[in-house]
């Protein structure tokens, strides 16, 4: 698993945020486009295509992209 | 482990009241631009909901169903032996609700009598109550009416909770009968997150007070509510119900050694369409068999369930029909139930 893989597919459950904005560094609860039901949809996406379960803390203690990505990457990992 | 058996108890009829001002969600923009309701609408799925005026309570909402039921199945209100108001928005701190409703329905003063004070898990819970009651012989009819009015609980200003919810009532007859066969109940709380979806304010813990009352920006989103308003922690919500509530079902349906294609109807509560959606995918459920009411009654909180069976299977149900209810709630509270339904009584929904 890649983080630019892990990107695009976080991207694409954004509707109207440009495709620039996105990167590992991206401070994503700070996107106009964010709300409490992005969050879901973010809980959603990763459950679907990763299989892996995140809660209400993973995402509170998650600034960047990024670091939702070592989350995933590290459950998948079994840590 | 609150896995339950039951034989020969079943709901012979339901009918449900909703008041008659339809709220149009896309014009709920009072206090959000129209771009924003827009699109948190088209995420949650409601479209339409009902909201009673400042005179009406849940308790009347019921009142209306009851009275709807009795007359249009020519039930003897002598037969009736228990009735249970199950609500979170009740008219009174005292006396019970259910106990003034008995007098307006014109009840023997024999009644048992009695509130469930559950949140959107609470049908499921008071059914449970009724069929337990109904297994002594020397009761005959249950008659539940549960009723919610959550539009005065939650701020217009707090947009988790602004475009959610809807008011209604039901009235469901339970009655004891050889043919309704074997039901099933899984019943569970976890007291732990009790901070999930809460009020602080009101109660005895926290009184009422000058300033609770006072509006707050209560977040980074600029949501405002004051202490006597309802508020729901959505992420964590949602992490419960996709969690728990498949995983109950599941187990229901072992405990009952039913095949999950046995059941002829999955109605699970109205949450919203992304935790309802996100719940029927994970169960892998044929969409035809998971009605849903959120587009045109919202989230009615504990009525979800009967109101959801009442509109969306009047006229679809065969003779004989089992049923798999799923509901989940403040507490946190959640439960499921297998049940069968013979030539059950539904009536169309009225308006008051």
């Amino acid at each position: 698993m890649e983080l630019d893989t892990f990107i695009n597919q976080f991207k694409s459950i954004f509707e109207v945020t440009p495709d620039d904005e996105f990167s590992g560094n991206t401070d994503f609860k700070a996107l106009d486009e964010w709300d409490s039901l992005m969050a879901l949809e973010t809980i959603i996406m990763i459950d679907e295509v990763y299989e892996v379960e995140l809660d209400g803390d993973d995402i509170s203690n998650s600034t960047t992209i990024e670091d939702l990505f070592k989350i995933v990457k590290n459950r998948i990992n079994g840590q | 482990m609150a896995l339950l058996k039951y034989n020969n108890a079943g709901i012979s009829g339901i009918a449900a009241a909703v008041p008659g001002h339809i709220i149009d969600n896309y014009e709920y923009t009072d206090h959000f631009p129209k771009e924003e309701v827009n699109k948190v609408v088209d995420k949650i799925g409601v479209y339409q909901r009902r909201f009673a005026d400042e005179n009406t309570c849940s308790s009347d909402l019921c009142l209306a169903a009851a009275q709807h039921l009795i007359e249009e199945m020519g039930i003897d209100k002598s037969e009736i032996d228990v009735l249970l108001f199950v609500s979170q928005t009740p008219d009174y701190r005292m006396p019970a609700t259910s106990v003034i409703l008995q007098h307006k329905l014109g009840l023997k003063k024999e009644t048992i009598a009695f509130d469930i004070t559950l949140g959107c898990s609470a049908f499921v819970f008071a059914l449970q109550v009724a069929y337990s009651l109904i297994a002594n012989p020397r009761l005959n009819k249950v008659l539940i009416l549960n009723g919610e009015t959550r539009s005065k609980v939650y701020s217009p200003k707090d947009r988790t909770t602004a475009f959610l919810f809807g008011d209604a009532g039901v009235a469901v007859i339970i009655e004891k009968d050889d043919s309704f066969g074997d039901s099933y109940f899984s019943l569970n709380s976890d007291g732990s997150k009790s901070e999930v979806i809460k009020i602080d304010g009101g109660g005895y813990r926290q009184p009422s007070s000058v300033d609770g009352l006072i509006e707050k920006v209560v977040d980074d989103y600029g949501n405002i509510r004051n202490d006597d308003h309802g508020y729901i922690d959505g992420v964590n919500v949602f992490n419960f119900a996709a969690k728990e509530v498949p995983k109950d079902l599941m187990k229901l349906l072992s405990f009952a050694d039913k095949d999950k294609d046995s059941i002829d109807y999955y109605i699970f509560h109205q949450a919203n369409k992304i935790i309802n959606d996100f719940i029927a995918k994970k169960l892998k459920l044929d969409h035809r068999k998971v009605p849903s009411i959120l587009d045109i009654y919202g989230n009615t909180s504990s009525v979800s369930v009967p109101l959801t069976i009442v509109s969306r299977l009047i006229n679809k149900l065969n003779e004989k029909c089992t049923l798999c209810l799923c509901a989940f709630g403040n507490g946190l509270s959640w439960g499921c139930a297998i049940i069968n339904l013979h030539n059950c009584h539904l009536s169309e929904v009225i308006e008051i």
